[in-house]
C-alpha cells in the first residue's frame, strides 16, 4: 500500500500468470511543507511571482512553501514521493517471476564471488543431470563483463546459453534476464512459435508435484556485493564459496548470504590441504541467515553433486 | 559499484517527476538509505556528483537520511533498531534477529522552485514581467507605489 496516499498499488501487483500490471507506481503527491525556508524574512511588499489560476486568471501570492511572497524569490514547493529507487527492476523481476511460473521455469540465480568455480560447478552439474533426469530441460543465462567464453564452456556441455555482457555493470539487472530469457528455447518452445508479443501466458501447469520441469541457471556476475539488491526474479538466489576462500566470507558480505537460500560449499576436494573450518563458515552463514540451507560439493571430485541435484530438482516456480 | 546503477535509477525518476510536474528548478532531493540496503553513502554521492552536469540534477543539493533498520529479536521478541546483520540485540544481546525493514533506498521527496529563473525552457515566453501582459482586465492587477 502507497504509505503517502493509502492507495493500493503494491509494486508487484501480479494476479495471475497471464495477466501482469507493471504498474509505474510513481504517482504525484504535490505536498505543500508549510516550512519556514531561508531566513529572508524582509520586509518587502508582497509581490514575487504569483501563482495563476488556469481557469479565472486569478492570481494567488504567497501560495509557496512559506506562505508567504518575498520579491527575488520564487514560489518553491516539496514533492513527495516515497519511490523505492529499485522499484523499476523489482517490477520487471516480478513480470520475469510470472513468466517463468507461467513457463514452468524453476530459475536459480547463482553469485559468488569470481573464482569460486561457479562455471566449472554448472557444467558439472548439467552432465549429472543429463546423466540422472536426461528429460529435464536445462538452460543457461551467463553474466560477465566481458567474454563469451563461459557461454561457451556450457554450449559445449549441449545446454543451450546465452551471454549477456554487462560491460561496465557489476550484476545482472531483471530486463537483462527478460531480454536473455525470451530467446532461450526453454521460452519458445512452449510456444512454438515465433514468439508474438501479446500472447497469454494461462498455460495449466499441475503445480501440485513438488519438482522443478525445467530449470534456468542464471549465473551472475562474480561479485558478491552487488548482486544481492538486484532481484531478477528467480525462485532462489544459491550462493558458491569455495573452500581457497576464508571462511568468515558470510560475515563480510552479509547482504548475499543474507539474500540466498542455499549456500554451496565447492572445492571440498581441496579441503585436506587447507586451513579451511567447514563448521565455522556455516555458523557465519547462520548468523546472517538463520534459514539458510548448506551443501558440500566437489565439481571436480564429484562429491555432493547427488545431493545438489535432488536439492535443485525440488524447487518450484514461485510466484 | 552498484551506486552507479542506483544514482542512473535516482536521476530516471527524478527525470519522471520534472516530467509530470514541470517545476523550474530542483532545489534539493532528499534520499534514504536503509541501514541494510547495502549502499555505501559516499560512494553513491560520489555517483550521483559525477552524473549531475547537464541534468536536472545539476545544482541540487542531495540529503541523505540514514536510519537504522528494524528487527524482530527472536530472544526478546520485540522489534529493536539495528544498523549491520551483524548486530546483536541492543536490549537482550541476542543474535538471533529477523530483519524486517531498512533494506531499501528511496527517494524520500525534491524541493522544486516554480518560478522560471534566468534559464528557463527556451519553449515559454521570455518575458520575466512578474505580471502576465496577457491579463490586464480586472482590479487588483494594479501596480503597486
Amino acid at each position: 500500500m502507497c504509505v503517502v496516499c493509502g492507495c493500493s498499488t503494491p509494486g508487484a501487483d501480479v494476479h495471475t500468470p497471464d495477466h501482469v500490471h507493471p504498474h509505474a507506481h510513481l504517482h504525484a503527491h504535490p505536498h505543500v511543507h508549510p516550512h519556514s525556508h531561508d531566513p529572508v524574512h524582509d520586509h518587502h511588499p508582497a509581490v514575487g511571482q504569483p501563482q495563476v489560476d488556469a481557469q479565472t486568471g486569478d492570481l494567488h501570492y504567497g501560495a509557496g512553501a512559506a506562505k508567504v511572497s518575498v520579491p527575488g524569490m520564487s514560489a518553491e514547493r516539496a514533492i513527495q514521493i516515497e519511490t523505492d529507487v529499485l522499484g523499476a527492476n523489482r517490477r520487471v523481476a516480478q513480470r520475469n517471476r510470472a513468466h517463468f511460473f507461467a513457463h514452468g521455469v524453476t530459475a536459480v540465480n547463482l553469485v559468488s564471488s569470481p573464482g569460486s568455480g561457479k562455471t566449472t560447478l554448472l557444467c558439472a552439474t548439467i552432465r549429472h543431470l543429463q546423466a540422472t533426469a536426461p528429460a529435464l530441460p536445462v538452460a543457461v543465462i551467463e553474466g560477465d563483463q566481458q567474454t563469451s567464453v563461459d557461454a561457451d564452456r556450457i554450449r559445449a556441455t549441449g545446454a543451450p546459453a546465452i551471454q549477456v555482457n554487462t560491460g561496465k555493470g557489476c550484476h545482472l539487472d531483471a530486463p537483462m534476464v527478460a531480454e536473455a530469457f525470451e530467446r532461450l528455447p526453454l521460452h519458445g518452445a512452449a510456444h512454438g512459435h515465433d514468439h508474438a508479443h501479446d500472447h497469454t501466458h494461462n498455460q495449466v501447469h499441475s503445480h501440485t508435484h513438488h519438482h522443478a520441469e525445467k530449470l534456468l541457471f542464471i549465473e551472475n556476475v562474480g561479485n558478491l556485493v552487488c548482486p544481492a539488491m538486484w532481484d531478477l526474479g528467480e525462485a532462489a538466489k544459491v550462493v558458491i564459496l569455495s573452500v581457497t576462500e576464508g571462511e568468515d566470507k558470510p560475515l563480510k558480505y552479509p547482504d548475499m548470504f543474507a539474500a540466498a537460500k542455499l549456500m554451496v560449499l565447492n572445492k571440498i576436494d581441496l579441503l585436506p590441504h587447507l586451513n579451511f573450518d567447514v563448521a565455522r563458515c556455516i555458523e557465519h552463514a547462520r548468523r546472517v541467515n538463520p534459514g539458510i540451507e548448506v551443501l558440500q560439493v566437489s565439481a571436480t571430485s564429484g562429491a555432493g553433486m547427488a545431493e545438489w541435484a535432488h536439492w535443485l530438482l525440488h524447487q518450484e516456480p514461485q510466484l | 559499484m552498484h551506486e552507479l546503477s542506483l544514482a542512473g535509477g535516482i536521476l530516471q525518476l527524478v527525470e519522471d517527476v520534472a516530467r509530470r510536474e514541470a517545476f523550474g528548478r530542483l532545489k534539493a532531493l532528499r534520499l534514504e538509505a536503509g541501514a541494510l540496503s547495502g549502499v555505501e553513502v559516499r560512494a553513491l554521492r560520489f555517483a550521483l556528483d559525477s552524473l549531475a552536469p547537464g541534468t536536472v540534477l545539476a545544482g541540487a543539493r542531495i540529503d541523505i537520511d540514514e536510519p537504522p533498520a528494524q528487527a524482530w529479536c527472536l530472544g526478546c521478541n520485540q522489534s529493536v533498531p539495528i544498523r549491520s546483520r551483524l548486530d546483536a540485540c541492543p536490549a537482550c544481546g541476542s543474535v538471533r534477529l529477523q530483519p524486517t525493514s531498512g533494506t531499501e533506498l528511496r527517494v524520500v521527496d525534491l524541493l522544486v522552485d516554480d518560478a522560471p529563473l534566468a534559464t528557463p525552457d527556451p519553449a515559454p515566453d521570455p518575458a520575466p514581467a512578474p505580471v502576465p501582459a496577457t491579463e490586464p482586465a480586472d482590479a487588483a492587477l494594479a501596480p503597486r507605489p
